[in-house]
């Protein structure tokens, strides 16, 4: 069973990093929605598949986040992402398109236009 | 909502827009069947006006919207399984949401990954201490973010390797003194 010990080596472990980590700015930013609406369509498993990507991958320089209601229900879960000054939103999010979000727009800088608000169908 | 733990981060949200500095958690089990959840916080809490109307599904103290559903759906859900709620605020000093949920009533829902919300809910309010109980027949598991920020020294609890630890730590724990799954 799991035991604080176990954190114990995670922050040594941290903590020889952090140097490397410290000069390394957050460029990039998610933003899920958390409020009734999004965690109801789902943002918990949205949520945690961008950590789980993000982990998996060792992808530096971005950061996970939570806001209240967006405003568009009816699209949750929704989450937006910030580049620079560029911000995109995705909506009616699932843990498979997550997946592809990150591969294309986190690692590959290219955002994945279907998914984005402009693009949803009624 | 599909499971219990997704109301509770749901109400958990509240108590972090009202500035709260600590917010307990607890899932207290009893021979009976019965599940007792308690989110209590120390924010700005609620007048009696507010706090009288906190049941009603198109009474918010938000601005942008007229409907706040988070706490109508938690009593409906403790209610419909013959189960009660119950809300206590007081301004300056806090709330406590208090529900008890009757497990073998058919319109129960499950507990779910309570791991998952005490995880998510560490990971991003970093500023917040948060002390989740689990209680079952005289036992009972605690996760205090004060105590983990002691173990990790400095480092933050909001790193994603750190939030994955804290989901098993809980899960793990959480199972061994429950030992059957709600």
């Amino acid at each position: 069973m799991k035991s604080l010990q176990e954190l114990q080596a995670i922050r040594d472990k941290m903590k020889a990093t952090v140097n490397t980590r410290d000069n390394q700015n957050c460029n990039m930013r998610i933003v899920v929605g958390m409020a009734t609406c999004g965690i109801a369509a789902g943002a918990r498993p949205v949520l945690n598949k961008f950590n789980e990507e993000i982990l998996k991958r060792d992808i530096q320089g971005v950061m996970v986040s939570q806001t209240g209601c967006i405003g568009v229900c009816q699209y949750e879960p929704i989450a937006e992402i910030y580049d620079g000054d560029k911000k995109t939103t995705y909506v009616k999010l699932t843990p498979e398109k997550v997946e592809r979000i990150v591969a294309e727009h986190i690692i590959g800088k290219t955002p994945v236009t279907e998914f984005e608000i402009g693009e949803v169908k009624e | 909502m599909r499971e219990l733990s997704l109301n509770i981060l749901d109400i958990a949200q509240n108590s972090i827009v009202a500035k709260a500095t600590l917010i307990e958690i607890e899932v207290d089990v009893d021979k009976r069947e019965f599940i007792t959840i308690t989110i209590k916080d120390n924010g700005v809490g609620m007048d009696k006006e507010t706090l009288e109307n906190v049941t009603d599904p198109f009474f918010t103290s938000r601005k942008t919207r007229k409907i706040g559903l988070g706490v109508p759906l938690f009593k409906q859900l403790a209610e419909i399984t013959g189960g009660i709620f119950d809300i206590k605020s007081e301004v300056g000093k806090g709330t406590t949401v208090k529900a008890v949920f009757d497990t073998t009533n058919i319109d129960y829902t499950p507990l779910g990954d309570v791991w998952d919300t005490v995880a998510l809910l560490i990971q991003m309010n970093e500023n917040i201490d948060f002390v989740y109980t689990v209680k079952k027949d005289g036992k009972q598991f605690v996760c205090d973010t004060r105590q983990l920020k002691e173990v990790m020294d400095g480092m933050p609890l909001t790193d994603i390797s750190v939030v994955q630890f804290i989901k098993e730590y809980i899960k793990e724990n959480q199972t061994e003194i429950l030992k059957r799954s709600y």
